[in-house]
């Protein structure tokens, strides 16, 4: 078996007293689109900072294409390869969203901390940035402040930037969280093409949106996962019935 | 993935259309420098002007701390200063010509921001500030201390006739210098305007925005600042060399808390949010400063009554009131604003004019000697210890602001009017 994407082993995450996370073993294989669910308070979202590197964890290892990344910063884990969303819309509000956009590709194209190179004259630059506009579908809205943009369209913006740079490893933190019936439709197709060939990672409450992208599905009860496997076992597993996913499953149908 | 050079160098053989719109602002500003000297000739304009170039350089970079880079600095001048300091001691070596002293100043300010920035830069808010009032206050206690390098209360002095003449010029004539830190205004304005386009530049912009996001997106923002900052200071320098060369003296008072909080006071005065922005308000406050220190006492009170009101009601600045003007005028209503305008602009200037006037009668009875009881106002004598004056101009003032008050809901539907775009132009 080749690599794994990311590999937890042991991860145990504590804020003082509070422990958070209990021992989570998890591993994503190359390619594979993952979901990880679980009741509010689960600790899914701590688990999503301690792959970032927006917290290290008190215990155990992290790996990212088999390399260690536990306890370091989140710039030096995105130059690894792995981009985030954010479940608050977190984008640069007074840029505008073309902007938005570049920035998050002058790191991937080499350009780094340069002060001699002007971004105007980076015509590569320029075309990645734009043709990453066409497809979140925000061409039309290229010169205005991101600040100004719909709910539905920062949350666009949001994946756009977060997948602009290219990068191998995808984790998205409840990319569908306030959305209508029918943006939500419209955000899973994008997050469908644009993940294409990579490993998705995703937070995620839609259990229709779960069960339609997800290749396997992590339950996280407690800081502890019981149960990881493809969605149809994980429907069929009474642990998880048990413990969550029952009255959750009902409501979607 | 880096770009072949060769495919950066292409254009430059033909300027295409938006290339010479970007380059349009700079010609002009280039045959403005020039001219300038030819229509304000007498010596205390060039004085004036002089100054104004060089508060330019410090507010610039100061704006790339502030609206670039989202640092609230309390001590930016401490880079001026000691730039200006070390320039002036290299002056008086007289082996530098004098052309190329700024860039010594500059040096010396990049020297000290790297050592201040590897530690204050970690954290933009209230700890950077916090940081640099405290070098800030540092810097200007060891300027008593260390009298060999800050000369003490004296300052320290230099002659720029005595450096290398430079082409056979010795700078002796107001003019050669105006020329001089023209030329070096021009260059570090243009330096710091590229460095806003470049990734550094850009992202600085983004760390200000969301330092979180920054980071997640490869960058530190910790870096990005650090960048910013050891700009900052390089510029800085360089204005401080330009005051040594200028003013052929360094003292204290270039480098303490006063400095640095006017330089914050001109830059928010002119608008942070935009490039242009600190220019506008070095201009705006040095012409005001030259003109009415001239004219009163006061005028200290009437820029900081000014900074509170750009605080409170024009959080953009001098260059943001303008850029409000934006979308009237590219929908051709500019029109509709002018008269309510002028109204409001009539009564305004009158009610400050006699608020201005109550001050310096207020002033005049408390400050001068006893049994003058005279003085002139706009060529009139006014006896200040009669009840008139103060009724007159109190009451002026009183009427004006209820006036303006009345006139501010026709302002308020003529900025609406205008502001609606043309019909079949609408969108959302």
């Amino acid at each position: 078996m080749s690599i794994p994407a990311v590999e937890l082993t042991g991860v145990h995450k504590s804020f003082g007293k509070a422990k958070i996370i209990c021992g989570v073993d998890l591993s994503v294989a190359p390619g594979e689109r993952h979901a990880i669910i679980g009741p509010n308070g689960a600790g899914k979202s701590t688990l999503f900072n301690l792959i970032t590197g927006r917290f290290a964890p008190t215990q155990g290892t992290i790996r990212l294409h088999g390399e260690e990344i536990q306890g370091r910063p989140p710039y030096e884990i995105n130059r690894r390869g792995l981009s985030r969303s954010f479940q608050i819309t977190n984008i640069f509000p007074q840029l505008s969203v073309f902007e938005n956009v570049r920035c998050a590709l002058l790191w991937p194209m080499g350009l780094r901390y340069s002060f001699w190179h002007l971004v105007s004259g980076q015509s590569e630059l320029n075309a990645r940035a734009d043709d990453i506009l066409e497809r979140i579908n925000l061409a039309g809205r290229r010169n205005v402040p991101a600040g100004l943009l719909a709910y539905a369209e920062q949350r666009a913006l949001e994946i756009g930037i977060t997948i602009a740079g290219g990068a191998e490893v995808i984790m998205l933190d409840e990319p569908t969280a306030g959305m209508s019936h029918s943006e939500t439709d419209a955000i899973v197709a994008l997050i469908r093409q644009v993940t294409e060939g990579k490993t998705l990672i995703m937070v995620e409450h839609d259990m229709g949106v779960v069960f339609n992208l997800a290749d396997r599905i992590s339950v996280l009860v407690y800081g502890q996962i019981v149960a990881s496997d493809t969605p149809e076992a994980v429907r069929a597993n009474a642990k998880v019935q048990e413990a969550y996913l029952g009255a959750a499953l009902e409501a979607a149908e | 993935m880096t770009i072949a050079p060769t495919s950066d160098r292409q254009p430059q053989d033909t300027l295409t259309g938006s290339q010479w719109r970007a380059a349009l602002p700079w010609l002009i500003a280039f045959a403005l420098l020039l001219a300038l000297p030819f229509v304000f000739r007498s010596s205390s304009a060039i004085t004036v002007m002089n100054q104004m170039a060089i508060t330019v350089i410090f507010a610039l970079s100061y704006n790339m701390l502030l609206g670039q880079g989202g640092m609230l600095s309390f001590g930016h001048a401490v880079y001026m200063g000691l730039g200006g300091f070390f320039a002036v001691h290299v002056m008086n070596t007289l082996l530098v010509p004098l052309p190329l002293l700024p860039l010594f100043g500059g040096l010396f300010g990049l020297i000290f921001a790297i050592i201040v920035g590897a530690f204050s830069t970690r954290r933009a808010g209230t700890v950077f500030a916090m940081i640099s009032l405290g070098v800030g206050e540092l810097v200007a206690a060891s300027s008593i201390i260390i009298v060999s390098f800050f000369g003490g209360e004296a300052g320290v002095k230099g002659d720029r006739t005595e450096a290398p003449a430079f082409l056979g010029i010795n700078f002796a004539s107001q003019t050669q210098v105006y020329y001089l830190i023209a030329a070096w205004m021009f260059l570090s304005a243009l330096a710091m305007y590229l460095f806003t386009r470049t990734p550094a530049g850009r992202m600085a912009n983004a760390v200000r925005d969301n330092e979180e996001r920054a980071e997640f997106l490869g960058y530190s923002q910790r870096t990005v600042r650090f960048m910013s900052f050891c700009a900052a200071g390089f510029f800085a320098g360089i204005a401080g060399a330009l005051i040594a060369i200028n003013f052929e003296i360094l003292t204290e008072e270039n480098l303490n808390l006063t400095s640095s909080g006017v330089i914050l006071l001109v830059t928010f005065l002119g608008g942070v949010g935009f490039f242009i922005g600190p220019i506008v308000g070095a201009v705006a406050f040095t012409l005001l400063q030259s003109v009415l220190s001239l004219q009163t006492d006061l005028w200290q009170l009437y820029v900081g009554l000014l900074f509170l009101l750009a605080v409170m009601f024009f959080p953009g600045g001098l260059t943001g009131v303008l850029a409000m003007h934006g979308p009237a005028w590219r929908h051709g209503k500019l029109g509709l604003l002018t008269v309510p305008y002028l109204k409001l602009t009539a009564v305004v200037v009158t009610g400050i004019l006699a608020a201005a006037c109550f001050l310096e009668i207020l002033f005049h009875v408390r400050h001068a000697s006893v049994g003058e009881n005279t003085m002139r106002l706009f060529k009139l004598t006014i006896d200040t210890h009669a009840v008139w004056p103060w009724l007159a101009t109190g009451g002026v003032a009183l009427i004006c602001l209820a006036l303006a008050n009345r006139l501010a809901p026709d302002v308020k539907a003529a900025w609406d009017a205008a502001n609606l775009p043309a019909k079949g132009s609408a969108r959302r």
